[in-house]
């Protein structure tokens, strides 16, 4: 065959060939499917992955309430190393409500909520309180000229209701005499999302201010007047520090973390009180608490007698059930046993004594003594666990 | 037809295949019907779920501006505007960069550049919104207060929607940031679909004597324009959905006002702030939310159809060739 | 001026323009890519990269089962969302042009349009209470499966729309049966429309937050089994942007920083593999080979 031939036949080779790529999507196919069992391999070979997980481990999930995620997971994280790594507790945050909604639909072990239950509410359902911390809401600000400022509490209730619109009207000046105050205007800066927070708050406000009480009342979402609203305590921590004139309200861990100035307040017996971890337990020593099972929705501590109690301060309450193997409940005898553990150690020295370093304020044994209580009458099919 | 075992012609196999043929149309077809399936089952869940809402409020619902949980009120017209408003910017401002860069990535771009600029656009639908939030926070709304509001206040402040001051946080500032996020989506999926124009509708325009930008109008932009058109319908999607970078940037507001430049609310970003902390009517009243979210953002692809499906009957629907 | 310098400034505009909104768009884009380099990196080690994520921001903290969770997270669901959008795609373009292919297309733009955590709560609805597997790895997949479905079908659709009609006529001309002709002819031209679209699809899903939040829930600990809750790098990043604590926040940054990287690599992986094989060149050397080996 001639060289022309032979090229021709080349040629016509090439060209019957359609586009055809060599199966490059298989290719693709195998590669991903390639790389994920080596992924999984891997993952059990380091013994990370174990189907079934350890016949000893439980695992015990919460949701609910932001505000203490901080110290449960810490708590978690020691029990799980106490425990030599038996007892898995996993929380999620997420609000609140969504803590009150899963643990309804029983979807999770126990639930964290700011705010507590209606009477009728826990009654039908059967659920405990349980407070296992107090926290303090600051009233943070940003005004570059002004490092301390005095409030008390109908003033603060006149400004977020927009009665006191800049920074020197005469009833702020009043409360800081030698502090030069300027003439700027104040934007309030508040929770646009549903909260514990607000609730603390505008319960605060609503106290204090019978007019706050009329035209807005307590609640977890506020109407707040003419005010820039911000997602979570992150949301309203850094908008306060990138607005100037700026005031708004925080929980304390934030406002200390992200070195926000914040102001002081005058407590129930008219002193000028910081908040702190003293002075939110100050603020908890005096109130006598309902037992476990009974009806909650009127507790709080908010404006306490008290020389050095901060008026701001909260409790924030575990949910459980009763009696832990109820209709739709898949928890087992075992885990019931871990949970009860697993909050007696939060509630006794053991799990308190991690809260100061996170700014959580322990417990006053009173309110341990109660929760004592509420746990000794917690069952499984009858029987009391503890 | 026989030939080199190493089959690399599709002309292997069995010339006439109906068998295959029916198979391969029904499983498709299958797999097709499931994308209705699940908008349907959505939609009854949310149905059954927002019907204590619905039964309480009607109609009332869409008219309705007050939203107090505390006295139980629910009303989502703050929110639809909102939503309405952010988003017009977002498009406005987003797809016709968007397009600009699409034009450049596929028809003037160097080759040693096409590659790494691709790349670079297409990461950028990955970052998080909460991300693009605190950007947005940080290096953006320094700007828009420092230079373009002040600039926007002095020349069109006299009108409704540029009137106030603003702490920069703000409708306008949401839809900024909103634009900023779909673009990378819009510029994609546009670039891909005029680089799939064939060379052949280039040359011929070339070859009659036009410009690269006649060429570009002519031949790509009209052939590509139901692409491009899918890549906005895409980009609308993740705009009008947009929770964390809008609740970071709005000022959360829940009332009506017409000015850009005051704080306001959308519907996805009220629906992921009050979540977590609400339950009965409220958790009805944000899942009604959804649906309404749901039928504007229908209602505007619609629309929007409608408007360019006159222009696009010119255009072959299964990509004609030469 | 006559018409023709006008057409020619016309276009240098247009060039111009074009090239503004490139470098317009860039400034915010590469803007946001640098600060999560920057804030990110410094909290990247190997420590960060393989311990479990605890959340109290002490030291020993990581995000290592949240990589594994969203790699697993975006497999699962990539396994469940890819074949369905690409077949979906497939019928609209292929056997559309009917009312039900129209309705098709419609509802898929629907689809779209859904907000995200809304379909975490059919998700919910589904999986985690009707099916009653509880929170876990699944359920989670399948919501970021049913947010891909609209964008790959979509862009599937529109890259087989853009395919030449002339090819497909040419195959069947030649007695090629339809489905083959889809498969091998259609698909193989439009493989970088829809690859494009996958891997768009696939970035979305891995940065997406609000579905997992009711679905995959969350875990601290090295668990990956199907049906129990997992960690994932966006929720990380959530949780970490609202806890106090500032270490925390700085490893948001880094879990950014590694979520970008690991779609990075896979858009960079995706890419090499696809490279179109070099036909020419291996013609060109068979021709030489051919032509050195025969005798003259």
């Amino acid at each position: 065959m001639s060289e022309l031939d032979l090229e021709k036949k080349e040629m016509n080779e090439e060209r019957i060939a359609m586009p055809h790529r060599g199966g490059g999507t298989w290719k693709i196919v195998l590669a991903a499917i390639v790389a994920a069992a080596i992924l999984i391999a891997g993952a059990f070979a380091t013994g990370l992955l174990s189907i079934g997980g350890d016949e000893e481990s439980v695992t015990l999930t919460g949701a609910g309430a932001t505000f203490p995620m901080p110290l449960i997971l810490k708590w978690a994280d020691e029990y799980y190393n106490e425990t030599d790594q038996s007892v898995k507790v996993d929380y999620a945050g997420g609000g609140s409500g969504a803590g009150i909604t899963q643990i309804k639909d029983n979807n999770v072990d126990f639930a964290g909520t700011d705010a507590p239950l209606s009477a009728a509410d826990s009654t039908t359902y059967g659920l405990v309180h349980i407070p296992e911390t107090l926290g303090a809401v600051v009233v943070a600000f940003n005004e570059p000229t002004v490092s301390s400022l005095k409030l008390d509490g109908s003033t603060l209730a006149r400004i977020f209701m927009k009665n006191i619109t800049a920074w020197d009207d005469p009833e702020i000046t009043v409360l800081n005499p030698g502090v030069t105050l300027p003439s700027e205007q104040i934007t309030t800066i508040v929770r646009s999302d549903s909260s514990g927070t607000t609730f603390v708050f505008s319960g605060y406000l609503a106290k204090i201010s019978s007019e706050f009480d009329e035209l807005y009342g307590q609640g977890k979402s506020v109407s707040w007047p003419d005010a820039i609203g911000a997602s979570g305590n992150s949301g309203v921590t850094q908008t306060i520090k990138t607005t100037a004139h700026s005031i708004g309200y925080i929980e304390l861990s934030y406002a200390i973390e992200n070195d926000v100035p914040f102001a002081q307040l005058e407590n129930h017996d008219g002193n000028f009180v910081t908040a702190s971890l003293e002075t939110t337990s100050a603020a908890a020593a005096s109130f006598t608490l309902p037992a476990g099972d009974g009806d909650w929705s009127g507790v709080n501590i908010l404006d306490q007698p008290g020389a050095n109690a901060y008026p701001i301060a909260s409790f924030t309450y575990i949910l459980v059930y009763k009696e832990l193997h109820n209709d739709g409940s898949s928890m087992n005898k075992t885990a019931a046993q871990a949970l009860l553990d697993f909050l007696w150690w939060c509630l006794h020295e053991d799990g308190q004594a991690y809260g100061p370093d996170l700014h959580y304020a322990e417990l006053p044994a009173s309110v341990v003594a109660i929760n004592e209580a509420t746990l000794n009458s917690i069952t499984y099919d009858g029987e009391v666990l503890r | 037809m026989r030939g080199n075992e190493k089959g690399t012609s599709v002309l292997r196999g069995k010339p006439l295949s109906f068998g295959g043929d029916l198979v391969f149309r029904y499983s498709v077809m299958v797999v097709a019907t499931l994308t209705l399936a699940l908008v349907w089952l959505l939609v009854i869940m949310m149905v059954i779920d927002a019907s204590s809402s619905i039964d309480t409020f009607g109609l009332g619902f869409v008219t309705g501006d007050v939203w107090d949980p505390n006295r139980d009120v629910y009303g989502a017209l703050p929110f639809i505007f909102g939503t309405l408003l952010t988003t017009g910017i977002a498009l406005i401002i987003g797809v016709p960069l968007s397009i600009g860069i699409a034009v450049y990535l596929s028809e003037l771009a160097p080759p040693y550049l096409r590659g790494p600029l691709s790349f670079v656009v297409e990461l950028l639908a990955a970052v998080p919104s909460v991300i693009y939030g605190l950007w947005a926070m940080y290096a953006l709304r320094p700007v828009i207060v420092g230079t373009v509001e002040p600039f926007l206040s002095d020349i069109l402040g006299w009108t409704p929607l540029f009137a106030g001051d603003s702490v920069g946080l703000d409708k306008f500032t949401a839809g900024i940031i909103l634009a900023i996020m779909i673009i990378p989506t819009i510029a994609s999926v546009s670039k891909e679909a005029m680089m799939a124009v064939p060379d052949s509708q280039r040359e011929a325009a070339l070859s009659l004597g036009a410009t690269r930008y006649e060429t570009t109008r002519m031949a790509v932009l009209t052939y590509a324009r139901s692409g491009i058109f899918g890549a906005t319908i895409l980009g609308l999607g993740r705009a009008v959905g947009e929770t964390m970078a809008v609740a970071m940037t709005i000022g959360n507001a829940n009332v009506i006002s017409w000015s850009l430049l005051d704080p306001g609310q959308t519907m996805a970003s009220l629906i992921a702030n009050n979540w977590g902390e609400a339950q009965d009517l409220q958790l009805s009243a944000l899942i009604e939310m959804g649906l309404v979210l749901f039928v504007v953002a229908l209602v505007v692809n619609v629309f929007a159809r409608l408007m360019v499906g006159r222009f696009m009957k010119a255009v072959p629907s299964t990509g004609g060739g030469l | 001026m006559n018409i023709y310098e006008r057409r020619r400034i016309k276009n240098t505009l247009a060039s111009g323009l074009a090239l503004a909104c490139v470098v317009l768009a860039l400034i915010p884009l590469v803007y946001i890519l640098a600060e999560v380099v920057i804030k990110g990196a410094p909290a990247l080690s190997w420590e960060f990269l393989t311990s479990r994520t605890v959340g109290t921001g002490e030291p020993g903290e990581g995000i290592g089962n949240a990589i594994v969770g969203t790699l697993l997270l975006v497999f699962y669901a990539g396994l469940i969302g890819l074949p369905v959008g690409i077949l979906t795609g497939i019928y609209v373009s292929e056997y559309g042009n009917n009312r039900f292919g129209t309705t098709v297309r419609f509802f898929n733009d629907v689809l779209a349009n859904f907000p995200s955590i809304v379909v975490g709560l059919l998700a919910y609805a589904l999986v985690v209470a009707y099916l009653d597997v509880g929170f876990s790895l699944i359920a989670g997949a399948f919501a970021l499966a049913i947010i891909m479905i609209p964008i790959v079908a979509n862009t599937t659709e529109e890259a087989l729309r853009m395919v030449p009609n002339s090819l497909r006529e040419g195959a069947l001309a030649l007695g090629v049966p339809r489905w083959r002709t889809v498969l091998k002819v259609m698909l193989t031209n439009a493989r970088s429309g829809i690859v494009t679209g996958s891997l768009l699809s696939i970035a979305r899903i891995a940065g997406e937050t609000a579905p997992l939040l009711l679905t995959a829930f969350y875990s601290s600990y090295w668990s990956f089994s199907p049906t129990e809750p997992v960690a994932s790098l966006p929720l990380t990043i959530f949780r970490n942007y609202n806890s106090p604590s500032d270490v925390l926040l700085e490893q948001a940054w880094g879990a950014s920083l590694v979520l970008i990287l690991i779609v990075l690599s896979l858009n960079i992986g995706v890419r090499i593999l696809m490279r179109p094989r070099k036909r020419k060149h291996k013609a060109v050397k068979r021709r030489w080979m051919t032509r050195l080996s025969r005798k003259t």
